[in-house]
C-alpha cells in the first residue's frame, strides 16, 4: 500500500499554517470560556446555599410527594376545578384577544415603512420594550390593586404584557411585507389611509392571526399561573391544594392542564393550518 | 384606440357575473360566519372571566393613577428630584439582582446539560431505539408544559424557601423547552457524517460525538443564552411563590403599598432584563460571526 504524499505532518504543517499555527488566543479561547462558566457555576451554586445533604433531603422528599400524588383524585371538586379550567381559557382568550386589537393600530406607529422618523419610531419600540420586559406575574399584581382579585384582573394582565410582545411583532410583520403593493395603491391616487387598509393589512393580517393563534396557545400555560397570586383561573386552586398538601388534588389538576394545554395546542395548530391554506388559495 | 378588452355577449357576462358574485357572496358569508363565531367566543369568555366593564371604567383611573402614585416619593415630590432617596436600598436590591441572574445561570446551565443529555434520545435521526425515543419525549413534553413556578411552588415544600427551589424549577423548566429544541436542531443536521463514523465500527456515542455534535454546537449555545434571557425573566417573579431572587421584595412592595419601591424595583428588573437581552445578542452575534469565518 502505497502512503498518500500529504500524509507527511511537516508538509501538512506548512501547507495549512492557519489550521497548525493558530494563535494561543484562538486555542485557549474555548477552554477559557468553559473554566469561565464551570467557576460562575460553581460559585453560584455556593452562593445559592446548595448543599448535598438538602439535595438527597429534598429529593427523598420529592419521592414521598410523588408516591402521594398517587391516583390522581379530585376528591369532591370536580365541578369547581373545571369551572376554573374554564375560567383559565376565558382570560387566555379574552387577554390575546384585547391585547392584538390594542398592538395593531400602535404597532404601525413602530414599523419602519409605515413611520420612516426614527424620532417617533424610537420611543414607540422602548415603550413595547418595556412592557415586556415586566412579567405577566407583575402586570397581574398591579392590576389587582385595581379592579380587585378575581379573573377580570388576570384578563387586563395578560393584555397588557401581550400588548408589548404583539407590539414587536406585529410591527416586524409589517416591515417585512412588500412593498410593491403599496406603491400600486398609491400610484392610483390612494391616501396613507387606503395604502395601510389596502396594501398593507391584506399581507400582514394572515401572519398576525397565526402570531395571535400561536400566543393564545402559550397564554393558556400563562393563564394557568396568574392564578398563584390571586387572578383567578386554574392557578388558585392549584396553588391553595398544594398550600394544603392535596396531592392527589394537585396531580389532577396538574394533569387537567396538560390536557388543555394539548387540546388548545391542536385546535390552534388546526386553525393555523386553514389560515395559511386559505391564503395560499386566494 | 381601441379597447383590447373583448367584449362579452350579454348572456354570456350575466351568467359571469352571477358567478362571481355568488363567490364573493359565499367568501363573505364565510367570513362574517367566522366572525360571529369569535365574537360569540369571546362573549363566552366575558361571562367566564366575569369581565365588568363598570369596574374597569370606574377603576381605570386607578391604574393610571397608581403609576402617579409609584413615581411619588412619600414627601409627594416625583421620584426623579432625588434618586438617592428613591432608590435607597440599592445594595440590598443589587444583591437580590444578582441573586436573580445567578439564579436562572445556574438553572439554564443545568437545563441545558440535563437537556444535552436527553436531546439525541429524543430526535427521530439518532434515538437508539423507538420506546426510548417516545419515553423521552413525554417527559420533556411534561417539564416544558408545566410552568416554572408550579415546580417552585412544589420545590418549596420539598426543598425548603430559597433560591434552591428556584433553581431547580427553572432547571427542569428549561430541559423540556431546551430538549425539544435540541432535538429539532439534530433532526435537522445532516445524517452523511453519521454513516461515515458509523462506517469506521464506532459506537453509538462516538458517532454522536464526533459526527453530530460538530454540526449542532452553535445551534445549542445559541438556544440556550435565548433560554438564558427569559430565564432571567422568569427568576425575577420567583420569589412570590419563596424561591428566591427579586420577586419576594417586589411582592412585598406592591402587597404593602411601598409604592416608590415598587417603581424603584420595576425599573431595576427592566435595566437588567435590557441589558441582559444585549449581552447575549452580542454574545450570540461572536459566537456565529465566528462560525462563519472559520
Amino acid at each position: 500500500m502505497t502512503r498518500l504524499p500529504s500524509e507527511d505532518p511537516a508538509k501538512l504543517r506548512e501547507r495549512y499554517p492557519e489550521v497548525f499555527n493558530r494563535p494561543a488566543s484562538a486555542r485557549l479561547a474555548t477552554p477559557l470560556v468553559a473554566a469561565l462558566a464551570l467557576a460562575i457555576f460553581i460559585f453560584g451554586l455556593v452562593d445559592l446555599d446548595f448543599s448535598l445533604s438538602r439535595l438527597i433531603a429534598g429529593f427523598s422528599q420529592l419521592g414521598w410527594i410523588s408516591l402521594m400524588m398517587l391516583p390522581p383524585d379530585p376528591g369532591s371538586s370536580l365541578p369547581a376545578y373545571l369551572a376554573a379550567l374554564g375560567e383559565t381559557l376565558s382570560i387566555a382568550l379574552l387577554g390575546t384577544t384585547l391585547a392584538a386589537l390594542a398592538a395593531l393600530p400602535v404597532s404601525l406607529l413602530a414599523a419602519r415603512n409605515v413611520v420612516p422618523s426614527a424620532i417617533l419610531r424610537f420611543p414607540v419600540r422602548r415603550f413595547f420594550d418595556s412592557i415586556r420586559g415586566v412579567d405577566t406575574l407583575i402586570w397581574a399584581l398591579v392590576w389587582i390593586n385595581v379592579v380587585g382579585l378575581g379573573p377580570f384582573a388576570g384578563v387586563l394582565a395578560i393584555a397588557v404584557a401581550d400588548f408589548g410582545a404583539f407590539g414587536k411583532l406585529f410591527s416586524e410583520a409589517i416591515e417585512a411585507a412588500d412593498r410593491r403593493e403599496v406603491e400600486g395603491i398609491r400610484a392610483s391616487g390612494g391616501s396613507k389611509l387606503h395604502e395601510i387598509r389596502f396594501g398593507l393589512m391584506p399581507q400582514v393580517l394572515p401572519v398576525i392571526a397565526g402570531q395571535v393563534l400561536y400566543f393564545i396557545e402559550s397564554n393558556t400555560r400563562s393563564a394557568t399561573i396568574i392564578g398563584i397570586v390571586g387572578a383567578g383561573g386554574i392557578g388558585l386552586q392549584l396553588a391553595e391544594q398544594i398550600r394544603v398538601l392535596e396531592w392527589q388534588k394537585v396531580s389532577f389538576l396538574i394533569l387537567m392542564i396538560l390536557v388543555a394545554v394539548a387540546a388548545i395546542d391542536w385546535i390552534s395548530n388546526r386553525l393555523r393550518f386553514a389560515i395559511i391554506g386559505r391564503r395560499a388559495i386566494a | 384606440m381601441t379597447s383590447a378588452v373583448s367584449i362579452l355577449p350579454e348572456q354570456q357576462l350575466a351568467s359571469l357575473n352571477a358567478a362571481y358574485g355568488a363567490a364573493v357572496r359565499r367568501k363573505r358569508l364565510r367570513g362574517l360566519l367566522s366572525v360571529a363565531l369569535f365574537a360569540a367566543a369571546l362573549m363566552l369568555a366575558a361571562i367566564g372571566s366575569e369581565v365588568n366593564l363598570r369596574t374597569l371604567f370606574n377603576h381605570f383611573g386607578n391604574f393610571v393613577s397608581y403609576f402617579d402614585r409609584i413615581l411619588t416619593l412619600d414627601d409627594q415630590t416625583r421620584v426623579w428630584t432625588n434618586v438617592g432617596e428613591w432608590f435607597w436600598g440599592w445594595d440590598k436590591w443589587l444583591k437580590l439582582l444578582a441573586e436573580t441572574i445567578l439564579i436562572s445561570y445556574v438553572g439554564t446551565l443545568i437545563g441545558a446539560v440535563l437537556a444535552f443529555a436527553l436531546n439525541f434520545l429524543a430526535a427521530e435521526n439518532t434515538s437508539p431505539a423507538p420506546w426510548l425515543r417516545f419515553v423521552v419525549r413525554r417527559l420533556l413534553e411534561f417539564a416544558r408544559t408545566v410552568p416554572g413556578i408550579v415546580f417552585a411552588l412544589i420545590f418549596v415544600i420539598a426543598f425548603g424557601l430559597g433560591p434552591m427551589a428556584g433553581v431547580l424549577a427553572i432547571a427542569i423548566h428549561s430541559t423540556g423547552a431546551l430538549g425539544k429544541l435540541f432535538s429539532e436542531i439534530v433532526e435537522n443536521a445532516d445524517m452523511k457524517p453519521v454513516e461515515g463514523v458509523r462506517s469506521t465500527g464506532a459506537s453509538w456515542l462516538s458517532s454522536m460525538r464526533f459526527a453530530v455534535l460538530p454540526q449542532v454546537t452553535a445551534g445549542y449555545a445559541s438556544y440556550a443564552l435565548l433560554r438564558f434571557e427569559i430565564n432571567v425573566r422568569e427568576a425575577s417573579v420567583m420569589g412570590f411563590v419563596g424561591a428566591g431572587g427579586i420577586g419576594q421584595e417586589l411582592v412585598v412592595a406592591i402587597r404593602k403599598f411601598y409604592y416608590s419601591d415598587v417603581s424603584a424595583i420595576l425599573v431595576t428588573i427592566i435595566i437588567t432584563v435590557f441589558l441582559i437581552d444585549i449581552g447575549t445578542g452580542w454574545l450570540r452575534a461572536k459566537l456565529f460571526g465566528k462560525e462563519t469565518q472559520s
